[in-house]
C-alpha cells in the first residue's frame, strides 16, 4: 500500500479505506468466485483518477531512468557484521524480488577486495605475457577492433550460501543465495587475445590480474582459457559498471566469481599455478582431516525458490499460488527442477521459462493450489551431466562444517500457515 | 582426470578445430617495453620464479612491520579486534573452529612475499619496497615459529623455506568423491521416513538487517 498522494488526484481520502477492507475481506478465504467478487464498485475504476486526467513526467525527466519508488525495496543489501571492511566485502542482489534470469546491473551484487576503483576507457590498458612469442599491450580502443562474442552466464560467489554452512543464519534468499548476478555479455574471447600473443609450447597456465590494489590474480588452466572465456566490456547491452569492474572483465562461464577478475590489466602464461592468495589462503575448502581442496573452480549445479521466501511471504491467503525461482550449474545447462512443498517427501517437475542456456540462470515455476496449511518447500536442480543439487546434510556428510565456499546444498522454506516464510533446516 | 576436467579439455579441442582464425593475427596492440612488463608482472610463483634480487631480516622486519601493519595485524601479527590472524593457529585445521593463518595454513611462502608486496598495506598497496618485503616475510616467518630471530631472507635462500601446511591441498575430487553419489536418479515419492522436523531456525539467530517493521531488509510491501 502507498502512502502517496495521487499526483493531481481528487479521490485519495477514499480508496486507501476501501483497499484495507476488501485486503481484510479476501484474507484467510480460499480463492474463488466469492473471493473475486466486488463489494461494491472500486473507486479506483469509478472515479477519474489524477493519472487518467493530467499529465505524467515529460521525456526529459530522465535521460538515464532508475526504477520507480515503489520498488525501492529491490536493491542491493549488505550485512555488515561479515566482513571486517566495506571495501573487501559483499553485497546481496535482491534475487527474492526479481523474475526472468537476467539481473538488472544497477542491483547486481558487488564483491571488491580493495574497492570499487574508477579506471577510464583513455587510460585503460591491457597486458599479455610470460610465455608468449610476443608480450602485447592493448588499448581499449585495441580491444574494440577483436571479433566480438555474446555469451549469458551467471556470476556467483564462491561464498555464496557460505554463512550457511552450519546451519539456519540469516533470514531471506537475498542473503542466502544472493551472491550472484546473471548478465548477457559482450566481448572478445580470451583464446583470440592470447593468439595475437602466441602461446608458447610450455605454457600451461593463464593467470589473470585486475588494476584495482587487492589485484585479484587467479591462475586457471589453459584449457579454460582456450574454451569460453571471454573478456567483456558490455552486460546487459551497456558498458559494466564501475562496481562490476568497468571497462573490462573476465567472463569465466561456470567457474567460481573470485576468478571473474575485474579492471582486467594483465594476462600472463606460465607453466604452472601461481598458487596466489586468493588460491591458497582463500578459495580453497578446508575438510574434515585438515586438508583442503584448492583449484576447486566449477560452482556445481544449485537452486532456489525466491519467492515465496522470508523477505516475500504469502499475503493472499489459500488458492492459487507461484513458486518461482532460480536454478544453475557451473557444468552446462539445467535439464529439471523439482519442487516439494512437503520437505522432500514427494517431488514435482517444475516448469523450466524461457530459453534454458549452459552455465546461466534458468527460471522455474511450479503453479499449486495452497490449502492454508503450513509447508516445507525445497526445490532441487538436476544438470545435464545427471548430477542432482545434493541436500546440505549429504555435503557435510562428505565436506564437514569448514568448507566455507561451494555450498549448493537444498534450501528449505518453512512457510507457516498464516503465510510467513522463514529460513529453517530440517531433520 | 576429473570428468569435469576432461570436459573442459573435449571443448577446448573442438573450439580450436573448429575456428581456423586461431592461426590468423589481426596485428593489433604493440610489443610491451622490459620496463613496463617489469613494473606490473610482479607474481611470484611456488618455484621461486619471479622473485626479484633483494634481502631483509626478521628485525628489519618488525621494524617495519610496527610501522605500516600492526594497528590492524597486532604486534606479534596476532590479529587486532576482526583484521587477520597471520601467525599462531598451527594444529587448528581439524577444530570445530580452524585458525588459518601463513603458518597454520598457508602452502607457500612466495605466496605471501607476493601478496604483501603488491596489495598490502590495506589502503596504501605497492608502497613496501622489495627489501622491505623480503625483511616483512622473514619477520612473519618469525612470527610463525619458523626461523629464529636473525634470520635473514634473500631470493637466494627463499625456496629453501618449506611451509609447515605445504602439503595441506589437493585438487577438486569432486568429479571422484561427490558427482558420483549425486548422479543417481533421485526420489520422487515416499522420500521420507518421517515427518520433517525443524532443527534450525534463521529466526533464532536475529543477525540480519531488518527493515523498520522488524522484517527482512527488502521484504516486499504488502499491496
Amino acid at each position: 500500500m502507498t502512502d502517496e498522494p495521487i499526483k493531481g488526484g481528487r479521490t485519495g481520502s477514499t480508496r486507501r479505506g476501501f483497499l484495507r477492507q476488501t485486503a481484510a475481506a479476501g484474507a484467510g478465504l480460499v480463492a474463488g468466485a466469492a473471493a473475486a467478487r466486488a463489494d461494491g464498485p472500486d473507486p479506483l475504476i469509478t472515479e477519474v483518477q489524477g493519472w487518467a486526467s493530467s499529465f505524467g513526467d515529460p521525456v526529459d525527466a530522465a535521460p538515464y531512468g532508475l526504477p520507480i519508488h515503489f520498488e525501492d525495496h529491490v536493491v542491493r543489501r549488505n550485512v555488515e557484521w561479515l566482513t571486517e571492511s566495506p571495501v573487501s566485502s559483499i553485497n546481496f542482489t535482491p534475487i527474492h524480488a526479481l523474475e526472468g534470469t537476467i539481473t538488472p546491473q544497477g542491483c547486481a551484487f558487488e564483491r571488491h577486495h580493495s574497492g570499487a576503483i574508477e579506471l577510464s576507457k583513455s587510460e585503460y590498458r591491457l597486458m599479455i605475457n610470460g610465455l608468449v612469442e610476443t608480450p602485447l599491450v592493448f588499448t581499449y580502443a585495441d580491444l574494440e577492433r577483436f571479433p566480438r562474442h555474446v555469451l549469458t552466464a551467471f556470476c556467483e560467489c564462491a561464498a555464496n550460501g557460505g554463512m550457511e554452512w552450519g546451519g539456519a543464519q540469516l533470514e531471506g534468499c537475498q542473503f542466502t543465495q544472493g551472491m550472484i548476478h546473471n548478465m548477457e555479455y559482450t566481448g572478445v574471447m580470451l583464446r583470440d587475445l592470447l593468439n595475437e600473443a602466441g602461446i608458447k609450447p610450455e605454457g600451461k597456465w593463464v593467470y589473470a590480474e585486475g588494476a584495482d590494489a587487492s589485484s585479484n590474480g587467479r591462475s586457471m588452466p589453459l584449457e579454460k582459457a582456450l574454451d569460453d572465456v571471454m573478456v567483456a566490456f558490455y552486460a546487459n547491452g551497456e558498458a559494466l559498471r564501475k562496481e562490476h569492474g568497468y571497462p573490462v572483465r573476465l567472463v569465466v562461464p561456470g567457474f567460481e566469481g573470485n576468478m571473474w577478475v575485474k579492471w582486467l590489466r594483465r594476462i600472463a602464461v606460465y607453466d604452472q599455478a601461481v598458487e596466489s592468495r586468493e588460491e591458497t589462503s582463500k578459495y580453497t575448502d578446508l575438510m574434515p582431516d585438515g586438508r583442503a581442496r584448492k583449484w576447486t573452480w566449477v560452482m556445481d549445479a544449485k537452486s532456489v525458490i525466491t519467492a515465496p521466501s522470508p523477505q516475500a511471504p504469502i499475503r493472499h491467503g489459500a488458492g492459487p499460488l507461484v513458486i518461482t525461482g532460480l536454478a544453475w550449474s557451473g557444468l552446462g545447462k539445467v535439464v529439471r527442477v523439482d519442487v516439494s512443498t512437503d520437505g522432500g517427501n514427494t517431488w514435482h517437475e517444475a516448469r523450466l521459462s524461457g530459453d534454458v542456456k549452459p552455465k546461466a540462470l534458468t527460471r522455474f515455476h511450479y503453479d499449486m493450489t495452497w490449502d492454508g496449511q503450513e509447508m516445507f518447500i525445497m526445490s532441487r536442480c538436476i544438470d545435464e551431466t545427471g548430477y542432482v543439487q545434493p541436500t546440505k546434510q549429504a555435503l557435510r556428510d562428505i565436506r564437514g562444517l569448514n568448507n566455507v565456499y561451494h555450498n549448493n546444498g537444498i534450501q528449505v522454506w518453512w512457510v507457516r500457515a498464516d503465510g510467513e516464510v522463514e529460513n529453517v533446516e530440517i531433520a | 582426470m576429473s570428468r569435469s576436467r576432461k570436459l573442459l579439455i573435449g571443448t577446448a579441442l573442438a573450439a580450436s578445430l573448429a575456428a581456423p582464425a586461431l592461426a590468423e593475427r589481426l596485428g593489433l596492440g604493440r610489443p610491451a617495453l622490459p620496463e613496463e612488463i617489469a613494473a606490473w608482472d610482479v607474481a611470484v610463483l611456488p618455484d621461486g620464479t619471479g622473485l626479484p634480487v633483494g634481502s631483509g631480516d626478521v628485525l628489519t622486519g618488525e621494524e617495519v612491520f610496527l610501522e605500516v601493519c600492526a594497528t590492524c595485524h597486532g604486534e606479534f601479527a596476532e590479529g587486532l579486534d576482526s583484521w587477520p590472524v597471520l601467525a599462531g593457529g598451527r594444529g587448528t585445521l581439524t577444530d570445530p573452529r580452524p585458525v588459518k593463518t601463513v603458518g597454520s595454513y598457508w602452502p607457500y611462502l612466495s605466496t605471501v612475499f607476493d601478496y604483501i608486496h603488491r596489495s598490502m598495506p590495506f589502503g596504501g598497496a605497492q608502497t613496501v619496497s622489495v627489501d622491505e618485503t623480503y625483511a616483512i616475510t622473514a619477520f612473519l616467518l618469525y612470527s610463525n615459529g619458523i626461523v629464529e630471530d636473525d634470520f635473514v631472507l634473500s631470493n637466494e635462500n627463499f625456496t629453501e623455506i618449506v611451509m609447515p601446511n605445504v602439503d595441506g591441498f589437493y585438487p577438486d575430487d569432486r568429479a571422484e568423491t561427490e558427482h558420483p553419489l549425486f548422479s543417481a536418479a533421485p526420489c520422487m515419492e515416499n522420500c521420507r521416513t518421517a515427518a520433517p522436523e525443524i532443527t534450525k531456525r534463521a529466526v533464532d539467530l536475529g543477525v540480519t538487517p531488518t527493515d523498520p517493521d522488524g522484517r527482512p531488509a527488502g521484504t516486499i510491501p504488502p499491496l
